[in-house]
């Protein structure tokens, strides 16, 4: 590869990485909007998040006296850990020179960092909110993070590479083929991305006000620029599982080229995955309930249940000679 | 690699794999209803693997037992205890699982060994769909750790038609079906079996006041503690 693709490998990498940070709010105020129309309600209009955050960074920052410095640390660490896990994922292009760099097993641990200081940040304030929250969202994490490695593993034995743009390149050369270990792997992945950016059945978004919260009992001594880089964080975490799960399973459309004309198309056929993908959720956040908190160790079972089952079924049925 | 396999053979190894996950499905499922409509599921999804395989294998006969096992395991049977349930007064029956999450990880374990088990078979046979056979074993070894496991009477016997799925699973990926005559037998006998079972439902729970076996083992007369 000559320097001049390279390089501009380099700026499209940073180009997509400020497309994922710029379409994150979007995605969520979206989805919101979606969910708003499907009850009868008017909702707020999709940009709203833009104005949230925009408002939030004018704000004046509040540090409880207790807080220590992981407290004032902790909203940037989560951000550049979750933006550092998007970078590595194939959002437009498969080609490009950041996804040498990391592959799945790192995004899993960027994330996990980013979830570590989001349960440290909850906890050093000292009120019980904050350590309710964080043990809580240690208990869904511990339980998702076996079920998503199993999913990964999946894809990646399959594969034969742990890289997200190589596996993204190994369903596009191999073409539509059923694979029931990855229909298996796809329905684990949903249900540990459901639970991970906190999504009905297991916490709910919206709301401050109940006791079972999760995410948000976390950042409630949150205020000003912090907090508006931890709800920017989540939003991106939103978008990142959407983007995986829709680019390492379906990644039709996807460029393979820098060239305008694909990058433009990769752009579209994204876009409209992501679509159908929040019209799914939307509609499966209106259907369920949110359910107890001690009933989620066992939808995270199932997830479990389900990535695991991938797994054999990649070995007993598809890689026999 | 499956990626070699038309369309055709892909499908019937999805639906194999969602076989063992209505298993699964089947052994960690409280609810008497769902559960039910479980099975039901299962034994449709297994007809349709006969359907498929007597496409794909050219075999007519197959279509046959593909109805019948569509006709029996997929609406007769599911309806008959259905209607059994609710003539019992038990729709809203939620069994007490002790351990849901030992159920599930040992189930997998069973899945594991079948296909080491498995294995030798499947190296000997020719046909493309070999690999079913190690589904089946998990079924029918599902099936027996749910009449183990589980304590509900309606729930052993799910685990006991679905051994018998596993069974069909297995004869018609690895050998093209069983003889016609076997199959019926096979069907009929079933077909009995859930006649039997739901008269015995009826004088467990007359002498009992509950479907739960474990109260079997206790001897009290009169008033229990």
């Amino acid at each position: 590869m000559s320097t001049l693709s390279n390089f501009s490998g380099w700026l499209l990498a940073l180009f997509q990485l400020a497309l994922f940070a710029m379409a994150a709010p979007l995605l969520a105020g979206w989805i919101k909007w979606l969910k708003a129309r499907l009850q009868n309600r008017r909702g707020s209009s999709p940009l709203q998040p833009y104005r949230d955050l925009h408002k939030l960074f004018g704000k004046e920052v509040l540090v409880a006296e207790t807080a220590s410095a992981v407290f004032r640390a902790a909203p940037y660490i989560v951000f550049g850990a979750t933006l550092l896990a998007a970078a590595s994922l194939p959002l437009l292009t498969v080609k490009l020179p950041t996804a040498a760099i990391a592959d799945m097993i790192v995004m899993v641990g960027f994330l996990a960092l980013a979830r570590f200081f989001l349960a440290l940040a909850g906890m050093d304030t000292g009120s019980a909110f904050g350590g309710m929250g964080a043990s809580r969202e240690m208990l869904v994490s511990a339980l998702a993070e076996p079920a998503m490695l199993m999913a990964i593993f999946t894809l990646a034995m399959s594969a034969h590479s742990t890289n997200l743009s190589s596996i993204s390149s190994w369903v596009l050369n191999e073409g539509a083929i059923l694979r029931p270990s990855f229909m298996f792997a796809l329905l684990g992945l949903a249900l540990v991305a459901v639970a991970e950016t906190g999504r009905i059945p297991v916490d709910n978004p919206d709301t401050h006000l109940e006791l079972t919260m999760i995410h948000e009992a976390m950042i409630l001594e949150y205020s000003g620029r912090h907090l508006a880089l931890m709800e920017w964080a989540a939003q991106l975490k939103l978008l990142l599982y959407g983007v995986l799960v829709v680019n390492v399973f379906f990644p039709w459309g996807i460029a393979e080229s820098f060239a305008p004309g694909a990058l433009a198309l990769g752009l579209a056929a994204l876009t409209a995955k992501l679509l159908l993908l929040s019209m799914i959720l939307a509609v499966s956040e209106t259907v369920l309930a949110k359910m107890r908190l001690f009933r989620a160790p066992q939808f995270l079972n199932l997830a479990f249940l389900l990535a695991v089952l991938g797994l054999l079924s990649f070995v007993i049925l598809e890689s026999g000679t | 690699m499956i990626g070699q396999l038309d369309l055709l053979h892909q499908a019937i190894f999805v639906l194999a794999a969602l076989v063992v996950f209505s298993s699964f499905f089947l052994l960690s499922h409280s609810r008497l209803t769902s559960a039910i409509h479980g099975f039901a599921f299962q034994g449709m999804l297994v007809a349709a693997v006969a359907a498929l395989m007597a496409r794909a294998g050219g075999n007519p006969h197959l279509y046959l037992s593909a109805l019948l096992t569509f006709t029996l395991k997929g609406l007769l049977i599911p309806w008959m205890l259905h209607r059994l349930v609710r003539r019992l007064d038990m729709e809203r029956e939620v069994e007490n699982i002790a351990h849901p999450v030992v159920l599930v990880l040992v189930g997998m374990a069973l899945v594991v060994f079948s296909y080491w088990v498995a294995l030798p078979i499947e190296r000997m046979q020719a046909t493309e769909t070999r690999n079913i056979v190690a589904v089946s074993v998990a079924v029918v070894l599902l099936g027996m750790w749910m009449l183990i496991a589980r304590r509900q009477v309606v729930a052993q016997v799910l685990g006991f038609m679905s051994m018998e799925n596993g069974l069909f699973l297995a004869a018609v990926s690895s050998t093209q079906g069983m003889p016609l005559v076997v199959e019926l037998g096979v069907a009929f006998d079933v077909l009995v079996a859930a006649v039997l079972f739901g008269v015995f439902f009826f004088h467990i729970k007359e002498s009992i006041d509950s479907l739960d076996v474990d109260r079997l083992n206790r001897l009290t007369e009169g008033k229990e503690a």
